[in-house]
């Protein structure tokens, strides 16, 4: 029982923390948000006597994805309104 | 006339592989009960490997696992590929900015701690839980962790493609040598020793040890390429 209760508060965190990367507009909360995910997974997949597939997702979901995120966002735009605003501003003009 | 040639040496190719397929007879029932009680039975009678997800995965599955290599190797490729045109026009120009002296300072208290355990993860993946896909990431993640602290970390192309190429020749001239030896590539032809042993299992460790070191190079590769616009 104790069991079935953490793997549905730990499915509940992963769908929150989901939830919260689709509406923050700050893009670097988003991708933090993706990583805790990922982070979630790996407790789940470890869980669920899948150790292979933690480790695998731990390094390469916790890791290496969201530092390349965080460069990309480096190199473009933070905020996702950023872009938004110039349209609007081009749109006031026409 | 070159068209023609090319032409009929596809359509012949083409024709061979069908018949071949159509022999094979996908989706029959050939299996009554599945293979997984096989899998579990041999993995610890035959192969004496304490982790059968290894067992599936360097023994019963080899090819696949040469397949998914592969799709690695030619997704850096392509990568390196797009990237390379842009790195001759953009200039001198790194994505990275100078970190702070405790990140540096942390970064090379651990960075020997990460590769080591990577190495442990590859080296022990007949054992434990983990392997050369998992193992070769780890020791990737350690160099990302150097070229974000140091600006000036160096990685050599060169020593990395070597590492590589000679990876994935080793790979296939293990499968090949299963074919002199038992008859069907990927056989497992040297002796399996007693379970539970760091030298066992055969060619199972040696080749999941390949399939690291590939990956570390690959993946090391590709975030170098990403980091640094110019070589």
């Amino acid at each position: 029982m104790t069991y079935l209760i953490l793997i549905f508060f730990l499915l509940l965190l992963m769908l929150g923390a989901a939830i919260y990367a689709i509406v923050q507009k700050d893009l670097l909360y988003a991708v933090i948000a993706t990583g805790v995910i990922s982070l979630v997974l790996t407790a789940l997949f470890y869980l669920l006597q899948a150790p292979d597939v933690a480790l695998t997702e731990a390094a390469i979901g916790v890791a290496l994805t969201t530092i390349i995120f965080i460069i990309t966002i480096r190199n473009t735009v933070r905020h996702e309104d950023d872009y938004n605003k110039k349209d609007d501003l081009k749109s006031a003009v026409e | 006339m070159k068209k023609f040639i090319v032409i009929i040496t596809l359509a012949t190719l083409g024709f061979y592989l069908g018949q071949t397929f159509y022999e094979l007879g996908f989706g029959d029932a050939r299996f009554e009960h599945g293979v997984k009680d096989i899998y579990l039975e041999k993995t610890v009678s035959e192969l004496h490997v304490a982790n059968t997800i290894t067992s599936i995965i360097v023994s019963f599955r080899g090819f696949d696992t040469l397949g998914e290599v592969t799709v690695l190797f030619l997704a850096a490729t392509a990568l390196g590929g797009i990237l390379y045109k842009r790195r001759h026009h953009v200039g001198d120009r790194s994505v990275l900015f100078s970190a702070s002296r405790i990140v540096r300072s942390g970064s090379k208290l651990l960075f020997p701690a990460v590769i080591l355990l990577g190495v442990y993860v590859f080296v022990h993946g007949h054992l434990s839980p983990g392997g050369g896909f998992q193992g070769g990431t780890i020791v990737a993640t350690g160099f990302l962790l150097m070229l974000l602290a140091y600006e000036n970390f160096k990685v050599s192309h060169h020593v990395l493609s070597y590492i590589e190429s000679f990876a994935g020749i080793f790979f296939v001239l293990f499968g090949l040598a299963g074919f002199y030896n038992g008859g069907t590539f990927l056989e497992n032809f040297m002796p399996v020793g007693t379970m539970n042993n760091l030298f066992s299992g055969g060619v199972i460790p040696i080749i999941y040890i390949l399939v690291g070191f590939k990956v570390a190079a690959e993946l090391t590769g590709l975030i170098y390429t990403v980091l640094h616009e110019k070589d």
